[in-house]
């Protein structure tokens, strides 16, 4: 043993193998998961076709009307001709209107006229893969250009009421005191009043358009988690680690952010993962009542929205394709956030089923 | 034979879905209970004691896979269905573990607690049962019984607790009776007082006990046969009287050796691995230097806690008052007290993790309390604190490179990364841990090897106070003589002075050179280590000497 600190000296600087990180230990007991790669791998496929659709590649022409109006799907056949009723049909012989008509001597000059250009007769399919919707649009390309703008939004307004939650969380459960009453009391205001009612009331503030709607969805979100990160440093600031982190002198930034952070950090991602599936759906809920996206984009809000009035004519397709595609995704987000709990949890660690 | 275990083997299967790998934690143990006597385990912590006591009625999780044969009354209860077991837990074979504080159900009263049982098993009315508890209660000596029958657990302290846990395995008159370390979590008073009750319980009821402990300094006032294991197997089983005066394995004898007494007052204490390969620690102790500079000067040092009273009353709870003390450099200061003496505040105090609500802390003659917050962080650099609990104490998501470089990096102590990964790496070497511990995350060690990163983590800062507030209080005794050790190797190496807070006066006795005794906040008594053992005045330092553990009394 060197006598003092300042007589130390190792030359070597050897590599030393590093331990399994706690990431990457996660991500290992991660893959035993079956239920989660199979909801990582549906969630990846969504991702992809939202990249996909945002470059163009796919479902960029969602608003070209390809079909006839109510295009059913293909494997459900072409709607059968509407009987256009027993108008009857004259008897009499043809009357030459010529000496009526006051246009007539005009027709000839026409006909001549619309030789010059051609007319493409465009031929609108009677049957679409799944469907049309009444301006005969193809409902899976509108869908997938939904799922983009539903997903987006979801995801931004997750992470705008995550930095929230998780800054004001922060400072007051490390502080608590002055500065955590006065959190506590916004808290109070914000959870007193009816979830929807505040989300109007925004909505009414802000106009229309994506960011107002990931902006009104961040605001009114981050409470939940702004309590369970509350409680989190709440338990953490007085554990000994953190007192021995204040022994050798570590800032308060330093304490809250580098030192209990992470320790919480699975509280927030599975916290943050609920988010996205709730805010998914309150998008859809805020453009069903038309103070979502602007009536030039879709989403699978819209296309809720107007399958309401096609439901009665008994068009289901474009309420199916919507539904299949926000279930598809939910559902499997959901399953992936809870598999990441088990995952990252320290205490489900390592015993065998 | 009440109970005889014959070739018990148990395998853990742990591992990931697909990748299981069996890791065995108890090889083919045999030993016997005899009706009417105290049997002990003895073995430090991962050899395999507690899981073996927990097969015999099957409270192991479900990935364990025990062999072997258990034999209660010439039953085999390792092929007993579930609900024969639940006939015998509780009733015939009751268990008492080791933090009474998680052991008992904080939403219900104890009096709920202790009829539950009485009203299952027994099948007493619900007035019988009341009226049984107690008289358990006033049986395991808890005063006022009655009263306390209405108290939820946490209005008691940690001593009743375990009585009533105690009381509550008593309640269908067991003939056997696990304590699985019953007073590791307790002070060492209140750990002789539950002892002297268990022991009293067993000859009064006529039942067994296998007592489990890794301080054979305990087993050997309690137990009437020993069984010392390591590693998942028996090393060596017999007679109390036998194992304490003609241990025959090395491992028992150092176990034996390894425990801090107040007769020893040699410079080191053997270890374990020393011991079996023969070796006697040769190292002296450097003769201490009493015209040292005084470091640190504390004078009348008091901290209050208000609590809140009422609406806006407050209520003052002195924690800490009239602190007096001068420690020299190179010097230790051993501080003993019971729990809720103040020891620990006052040590949180001097690094001012706590703010004080009076009196002056000097260093090298400037005060700690007055300083501003730019000085305070360079003064923070020369006065550090180790923890109790090691495992605690170090942040889970750091490597434990990361962790002793935090705080060279905040106080910029070497000139760059590099070089500060090179003096982490040697203090690591200086500590007793090999260099591979530098990328590891501090789950992968055991408690002994935390608190040498913990007590690393301090020199990184090139301290010259250390406050060891119980930092060895948390350890088996085996673990607890390598990091006294460290401790007085790192003190003559460096002259760093120590604040040495603990509840047990022979590990005090071992490292100090002055003594405070602490009792409600208070100082009763303050004198070199050697005056109070020799002659203490007070009453407390009496309790607190006569309550250290002695081993089998017959063998001294």
């Amino acid at each position: 043993m060197s006598a003092n600190a300042g007589a130390i000296a190792v030359p070597h600087l050897s590599a030393v193998a590093r331990s399994e990180g706690v990431w990457r230990a996660a991500w290992r007991r991660y893959r035993g998961d079956r239920v989660g790669m199979v909801s990582l791998a549906i969630v990846l496929a969504f991702l992809l076709l939202i990249l996909l659709s945002a470059t163009g590649v796919v479902a960029s022409g969602w608003q070209r009307e390809v079909g006839v109006a109510y295009a059913p799907p293909s494997f459900v056949g072409p709607a059968p001709p509407e009987a256009i009723g027993a108008i009857e049909t004259p008897k009499g012989p043809n009357v030459d209107l010529s000496a009526v008509d006051p246009l007539a001597p005009r027709y000839a000059e026409w006909a001549e006229r619309a030789k010059q250009f051609a007319t493409a007769e465009v031929k609108k399919a009677d049957t679409l893969p799944f469907g049309g919707d009444r301006l005969g649009r193809d409902v899976m390309a509108k869908a997938i250009k939904g799922t983009e703008i539903s997903v987006f939004v979801g995801v931004l307004a997750a992470l705008v009421a995550t930095t929230l939650g998780t800054l004001l969380g922060a400072i007051g459960g490390f502080f608590g005191g002055k500065a955590g009453d006065l959190l506590e009391w916004v808290y109070n205001v914000f959870e007193s009043i009816p979830g929807i009612l505040l989300i109007f009331a925004f909505a009414a503030v802000f106009g229309r358009g994506i960011g107002t709607v990931v902006l009104i969805l961040g605001f009114t979100g981050w409470t939940g988690l702004y309590r369970q990160v509350r409680a989190e440093f709440m338990k953490h600031r007085s554990r000994e680690y953190v007192r021995a982190a204040e022994a050798i002198g570590a800032s308060l930034g330093s304490r809250m952010f580098r030192h209990i952070l992470p320790n919480i950090s699975h509280v927030i991602l599975v916290r943050m993962g609920l988010l996205v599936v709730g805010f998914i759906k309150a998008e859809v809920i805020l453009s069903y009542l038309g103070l979502g996206v602007p009536v030039d984009q879709v989403s699978w809000g819209t296309m809720l929205a107007e399958a309401q009035s096609e439901l009665i004519l008994g068009h289901w397709w474009q309420l199916t394709a919507a539904t299949v595609m926000m279930c598809l995704f939910v559902t499997a987000f959901s399953l992936m956030a809870d598999a990441w709990r088990d995952a990252l949890d320290p205490k489900l660690r390592g015993v065998a089923e | 034979m009440l109970l005889s275990i014959r070739d018990l083997k148990v395998v853990f299967r742990l591992g990931e879905r697909g990748a299981v790998t069996l890791v065995p934690a108890v090889n083919g143990v045999s030993f016997d209970i005899p009706e009417h006597t105290t049997v002990a385990l003895v073995g430090e912590s991962g050899s395999g004691k507690s899981v073996t006591a927990m097969s015999i009625l099957n409270l192991l999780p479900d990935n364990a896979q025990r062999s072997g044969v258990v034999e209660y009354e010439g039953r085999d209860l390792l092929r007993a269905s579930l609900p024969e077991l639940q006939m015998l837990r509780g009733r015939e074979i009751a268990c008492v573990f080791q933090d009474p504080m998680s052991s008992l159900n904080p939403v219900f009263t104890v009096g709920q607690q202790l009829a539950e049982p009485l009203r299952r098993h027994m099948s007493m009315s619900k007035r019988a049962a009341i009226e049984r508890a107690e008289a358990l209660m006033a049986e395991v000596g808890i005063p006022e019984p009655k009263r306390r029958l209405a108290s939820y657990p946490h209005e008691l302290s940690g001593g009743q607790q375990q009585r009533v846990m105690i009381a509550m395995a008593l309640a269908c008159e067991p003939k056997l009776l696990i304590a699985d370390e019953p007073t590791t979590a307790l002070d060492v008073t209140i750990q002789r007082q539950i002892l002297e009750l268990i022991a009293g319980l067993q000859e009064r009821h006529r039942m067994s006990v296998l007592f489990i402990s890794h301080d054979l300094g305990v087993v050997g006032e309690i137990a009437d046969h020993v069984v010392v294991m390591r590693q998942g197997v028996v090393r060596e089983q017999g007679p109390v009287a036998r194992i304490f005066q003609s241990p025959l394995d090395a491992y028992t004898k150092a176990l034996l050796a390894c425990r801090p007494s107040l007769a020893n007052t040699g410079a080191r204490l053997p270890v374990i691995d020393d011991h079996i390969e023969g070796k006697v620690p040769t190292r002296q102790a450097k003769p201490k230097d009493p015209s040292a500079p005084v470091l640190l000067q504390v004078r009348s040092l008091a901290k209050s806690f208000f609590l809140r009273d009422g609406l806006f009353g407050k209520r003052e709870f002195k924690a800490v008052h009239g602190v007096n003390f001068d420690l020299r450099r190179g010097h230790t200061l051993g501080v003993v007290g019971e729990s809720g003496s103040g020891k620990t505040t006052m040590g949180l105090t001097l690094l001012r993790l706590h703010e004080p609500t009076a009196g002056q802390v000097l260093f090298d003659g400037r005060d700690l309390l007055t300083l501003s917050d730019h000085e305070r962080q360079t003064m923070r650099r020369r006065i550090q604190i180790v923890f109790q609990n090691p495992y605690a104490s170090l942040n889970p998501r750091f490597t434990i490179g990361q962790t002793l470089i935090e705080p060279m990096t905040i106080h910029g102590i070497g000139a760059d990364q590099d070089e500060r990964e090179r003096r982490a790496r040697a203090l690591l070497a200086q500590v007793g841990l090999d260099e591979s511990a530098f990328g590891k995350y501090p789950h992968e060690f055991s408690g002994g090897q935390r608190q040498r990163i913990a007590i690393a983590r301090c020199l990184t800062l090139e301290p010259e106070v250390l406050v060891l507030d119980e930092a060895v209080s948390a350890l088996d005794v085996s673990v607890q003589a390598q990091v006294l050790n460290l401790l007085k190797d790192l003190q003559d190496d460096l002259g760093l002075a120590y604040v040495f807070i603990s509840h047990d006066l022979a590990v005090v006795r071992f490292l100090s050179d002055e003594v405070l005794v602490m009792k409600d906040g208070e100082v009763v008594e303050q004198a070199s280590a050697q005056q109070i053992l020799a002659a203490p005045t007070q009453e407390y330092t009496r309790r607190l000497l006569g309550a250290i553990p002695r081993g089998y009394q017959g063998a001294m």
